[in-house]
């Protein structure tokens, strides 16, 4: 491990060597970037073998990259235009032989795709204020009035985190059919979606976290010019939270839109279900092209929220992975 | 802090008010909070607790509940599906970690040396993850079809012989890995990236000083320096895998001859198909309990340095 392995012509040799490379290595035209230095060192990428390497390599990545996530998109999208006859011949089609949308209308009309969306955007929104209201207040409960207990009420729903959801699906499905002390029968309601989706100590962690960060200053002050607390949290902390709450929301559409294992159990009806689940339901009973364009018309939804929101989704992942 | 300047007299004045403000304060924090109380309490923490409880019973749901001491874990125990649900489980996670552990970090790495078209790289890698999961699998399992799918058709573009892909023992777990890497690497790509992103360029400068090749400087500046991230990635991942459910639930129904029976979908089939849910919460028990020792080596890790 302690010898060094000189990979020829990668090596990076002495300075004076790397600035005389440098200076050899720099040609009229534009040089690469080299503020955010990485393991590649900016004088090998300068070199016209650095160069040469760097552009095989961005070459072979976008194409495999487009091979790999574009191009099943792309099959799903024109095979939903082609004919089951079409579909079967050997070899494949690369293109639809006439361009047409039929498998779309049929597969809206068979699956009663406008019921299931429609069905779900109700679970999304409803959820999402739901998750809004309750994880706002607790969070802001926890970060700025600290009630008594409050450390012991987080760390119980920051210890929720640390539960597999599948492993009480069966007891949380109890709970819905039979709402203890209430005895209500939450299935095929949207309320089986709501509560649960609410119950979400992740957001309450972001949201806690980004609340800690605002000055008591400016609290204070609202304080003083006789605001009550809800009225702070409203005028205040709310209107400075926005990027907090663009992500939250986000997350918690995305993930009612996306989540199947919990609708597949409380929904169990065929006009309540969730577009996952009532595709999922008929898929075996459907010619492939209806089925592959009923795909499309799905995954449409979420893939419009990802163009509009990239950056807070992006922004979301991130902040997930250093949670603890 | 304050009330010791202020005079004896005046102290004690202020005592009281100070300690109705204080209740005042609890009693509007906790009105706050009894929304979110409520919402875990019924659908988190009850859950958690009658997860352990129901193990251990024998209910109908008309008679009283019977507590049947270790009779559910006993019946999960001699089903012939036991074994090869674990076995499965295990096989899927490893297999997963092979695939969706390593390729995301090299192709991480691999990302953060590029200076061209990273919007469009980053957007493409994460598109699969924004589809519905059913959506993804239900792709994959047209693609799958040895008659008319994609891959055979590929396959037969090179005058490969075709697969069975699920409809074989031999293929049916990888083809459920290859699904499952499909949708999930994104994240993982993007939050290692974000890791790099992260590290000095110091240390790679310093690196080069002595020498340190490129891979050199990948394993001794690079990995040491998101070591941290990715044993939390490995633990966050294996806690993830291990509840596989929806692959085998809609590609293959836990077959062929149980070669896809995951521990959760056998539990499932427990619940709402052999009409036992005790003995389902059992199976969930046990694999809560292995879950969990994860979960803590998890929370140890990342209380031990946190970021």
């Amino acid at each position: 491990m302690s010898d060094i392995t000189v990979i020829p012509g990668r090596s990076a040799g002495t300075p004076a060597a790397a600035d005389r490379r440098e200076r050899r290595g720099r040609r009229p035209r534009k040089a690469f970037d080299t503020q955010f230095r990485t393991a590649v060192s900016p004088h090998q990428l300068n070199t016209t073998r650095g160069r040469i390497i760097y552009w095989i390599v961005l070459v072979i990545v976008v194409v495999s990259f487009t091979a790999a996530f574009v191009f099943p998109l792309y099959w799903m999208v024109t095979g939903a235009m082609k004919s089951t006859e079409e579909l079967n011949s050997i070899p494949p089609t690369f293109l639809p032989s006439h361009f047409s949308l039929d498998g779309y209308l049929q597969a809206w009309d068979l699956l009663g795709l406008g019921t299931l969306l429609g069905n779900t955007a109700l679970y999304a929104g409803g959820a999402w204020l739901l998750t809004l209201a309750v994880d706002v207040s607790a969070a802001y409960a926890l970060s700025k009035l600290r009630p008594v207990l409050g450390k012991v009420v987080l760390g119980l729903m920051l210890s929720t985190l640390m539960i597999p959801p599948m492993v009480i699906m069966l007891p949380a499905y109890l709970t819905v059919k039979d709402v203890p002390f209430f005895h209500w029968n939450l299935l095929n309601t949207p309320w089986a979606i709501w509560l649960p989706a609410a119950a979400n100590g992740f957001n309450v962690f972001l949201l806690k976290r980004f609340f800690d960060s605002i000055p008591r200053e400016l609290l204070e002050a609202a304080e003083i010019d006789g605001a009550s607390p809800g009225r702070i949290l409203w005028s205040v902390v709310i209107p400075i939270s926005r990027p907090i709450l663009g992500v939250v929301s986000i997350l918690t559409v995305v993930n009612v839109w996306r989540d199947f294992v919990w609708p597949l159990l409380v929904l169990p009806d065929s006009d309540k279900m969730s577009v996952s689940i009532g595709i999922a339901s008929l898929s075996s009973q459907m010619p492939q092209n209806v089925l592959v364009a009923s795909l499309v018309i799905a995954s449409l939804p979420t893939i419009i929220v990802f163009f509009l929101f990239q950056r807070h989704i992006m922004a979301g992942l991130t902040a997930g992975s250093l949670k603890g | 802090m304050t009330t010791a300047s202020i005079p004896a007299t005046g102290g004690r004045r202020r005592q009281p008010t100070k300690l109705r403000r204080a209740v005042r304060r609890n009693i509007t924090a906790y009105g706050f909070l009894c929304g979110a109380l409520i919402c875990f309490a019924f659908f988190s923490w009850y859950p958690m607790v009658r997860e352990i409880i129901l193990s251990f019973q024998k209910t109908n749901f008309v008679d009283p509940p019977k507590w049947v001491g270790l009779e559910n874990f006993r019946t999960v125990i001699n089903d012939p599906a036991f074994g090869p649900a674990w076995v499965n489980t295990a096989l899927f996670t490893l297999l997963a970690l092979l695939c969706g552990y390593g390729i995301p970090f090299v192709t991480a790495i691999v990302l953060n040396e590029l200076r061209h078209a990273r919007a469009y790289l980053r957007f493409v890698v994460y598109l699969p993850v924004m589809l519905p999961p059913a959506v993804s699998v239900l792709l994959f399992q047209w693609f799958y079809n040895p008659d008319y799918g994609l891959f055979n058709e590929i396959l037969s573009l090179f005058h490969l012989p075709g697969l069975q892909w699920l409809n074989s023992t031999s293929t049916a777990l990888i083809s459920l890995v290859i699904v499952s890497t499909w949708m999930n690497m994104g994240s993982g790509t993007l939050i290692y990236l974000a890791a790099l992103q992260t590290i000095p360029s110091e240390l790679y400068e310093a690196a080069e000083l002595d020498g340190a090749g490129l891979f050199k400087r990948i394993w001794h500046v690079t990995i040491p320096q998101t070591k941290l991230i990715l044993l939390v990635m490995l633990l966050l991942q294996i806690v993830a895998t291990m509840q596989v459910f929806i692959e085998p639930y809609l590609l293959t129904g836990g077959g062929p001859e149980n070669a896809t029976v995951s521990v959760v979908y056998l539990m499932y089939q427990y619940a709402f198909n052999f009409g036992n849910l005790n003995a389902g919460n059992a199976l969930g028990l046990m694999l809560m309990i292995v879950l969990m020792v994860f979960s803590a080596i998890y929370l140890r890790v990342s209380r031990d340095n946190t970021v």
